[in-house]
């Protein structure tokens, strides 16, 4: 193979890195931890690593990768088909309409931002699971799910920082 | 490599702006499609869940393997601990369980003596696949696991998942080396139960909290709390007299059951194959034998 098919090759494998990595990470947590009370409030990595991608890589998390990451999510977690799709690019569709507040913005200020954002996607998600399943779902485990998704932000985008510097410059 | 550029520079032409604004739309249609379809339960939805859920099971079973083991070892450092206390009351049980197979023994000779007296139909053989359960995906729209058993092992559909301590759940999507198995606290969860000494019969429903309801109770149902549910086979899918749970909550607005089953050590679960149509085959081929009821107890 010449130079050009390898370099373009390294490309392509690095500009998937940002999905792939997010797959993974999808997997890594149906892994069963055993711990008491913990399934049910796992945090929802999908929404995290979505929302560190379209802010700081928008070129390499477009619509459809969102779209299939949410698809997956459902797919693997058994909940209703769908809203995992529809929310992921509502949110996508909301920092790209206010992607002025978002250039340049420091960890902190991402952080507190996705705070509203995942609140947000909770709510429709909630709704929209409770449309599908005709009946109201129980708040509670949404709203610790919630709690926890916003702990965990820190963590996995910390792991997303390492990953941006190794494989994207 | 591709420069990081931001799609407001990437949007400077009118077309492709337009041409990702169109492609926008179409996925969020195809979001909203997808709703529909899966409400409509389609083999085709249940057939992608499989193709996903197989694809993964290789990668979570290795992935499971290892934080099993840390577990163990993090369980038996805590049983170390307190290794005496724990050998006392071993011992006061197993007094007290002695007792109790002395009982169980005697009503087991008379409850044979008794079906023979009446000459009752046997239930139907039971066969158990165990699986490994490598996934839970968790989550707070849905309770389900997966394990690493799938049709090539003989799991199918509501097939019921039973650990040594009570019904876990029902499979409900089964592929060629997993399934998934919904549990009885998810909000899709219905199973028919048996509930107390006077055997009321009702629906367990669950709804994404721990302790799932009792629904469709006669009106004047006289259910306390500390009563046994057990599942009562009807419909003919699931074994009668399985373990299910202990009602804790029995009022006017809600009767709830907590299960029996302890969530956090659910490493592998058994499948029950209940065989009824192949009991009731014109050759009067009786299913292959299992071990007996009560040894699921």
């Amino acid at each position: 193979m010449t130079d050009t098919a390898w370099t373009r090759l390294d490309g392509l494998a690095r500009g998937l890195s940002p999905f792939a990595l997010t797959l993974a990470f999808l997997m890594l947590v149906a892994v069963p931890l055993r711990i008491p009370d913990l399934s049910p409030i796992l945090p929802a990595v999908g929404l995290i690593a979505v929302y560190y991608w379209i802010v700081h890589r928008p070129d390499l998390m477009p619509a459809w990768a969102v779209f299939l990451i949410g698809l997956i999510e459902d797919l693997l977690g058994g909940g209703p088909l769908g809203v995992g799709p529809f929310v992921l690019l509502v949110l996508y569709a909301a920092v790209a309409s206010q992607r002025r507040v978002f250039v340049g913005g420091g960890f902190f200020l991402l952080w507190l931002i996705f705070v509203p954002l995942a609140a947000g996607a909770f709510v429709l998600s909630w709704v929209f699971s409770s449309l599908i399943l005709d009946q109201f779902i129980a708040v509670r485990p949404v709203f610790f799910q919630y709690l926890t998704t916003v702990a965990f932000y820190p963590c996995l985008t910390w792991v997303f920082i390492q990953a941006q510097r190794a494989f994207l410059r | 490599m591709k420069k990081a550029t931001g799609p407001v520079s990437h949007l400077t032409t009118p077309i492709r702006a337009w041409a990702h604004r169109f492609a926008f739309l179409i996925l969020i249609v195809a979001a909203f499609a997808l709703m529909l379809l899966g409400k409509a339960d389609t083999v085709l939805v249940e057939r992608a869940r499989t193709a996903v859920t197989d694809a993964v099971a290789p990668i979570l079973e290795i992935a499971s393997r290892p934080v099993a083991t840390v577990r163990d070892v993090l369980d038996q450092i805590r049983e170390l601990t307190d290794l005496r206390a724990e050998n006392a009351a071993l011992r006061r049980e197993n007094q007290r369980l002695r007792q109790w197979q002395a009982v169980a023994q005697r009503l087991e000779a008379e409850n044979l003596a008794l079906r023979e007296l009446a000459q009752m139909v046997p239930d139907a053989g039971l066969r158990f696949i165990t699986g490994r359960v490598i996934g839970d995906t968790g989550g707070a729209f849905a309770r389900s696991v997966l394990v690493n058993a799938g049709a090539r092992d003989g799991v199918a559909k509501n097939q019921a998942a039973i650990t040594s301590e009570g019904l876990a759940g029902r499979v409900t999507e089964v592929g060629l080396r997993s399934a998934r198995v919904l549990l009885i606290t998810d909000i899709n969860s219905r199973i028919p139960v048996l509930v107390g000494e006077s055997r009321e019969r009702a629906i367990l429903g669950g709804d994404n909290t721990g302790q799932p309801k009792l629904l469709y109770l006669m009106p004047n149902s006289e259910i306390r709390p500390g009563d046994r549910v057990i599942t009562s086979g009807h419909g003919g899918v699931f074994p009668p007299d399985l373990p299910v749970g202990i009602v804790t909550q029995a009022s006017e607005t809600a009767m709830r059951v907590q299960p029996y089953i302890d969530w956090a050590h659910m490493e592998f679960l058994r499948l029950a194959d209940y065989d009824l149509p192949r009991q009731l085959s014109p050759s009067g081929e009786v299913a292959p034998a299992g071990p007996p009821m009560g040894a699921l107890r």
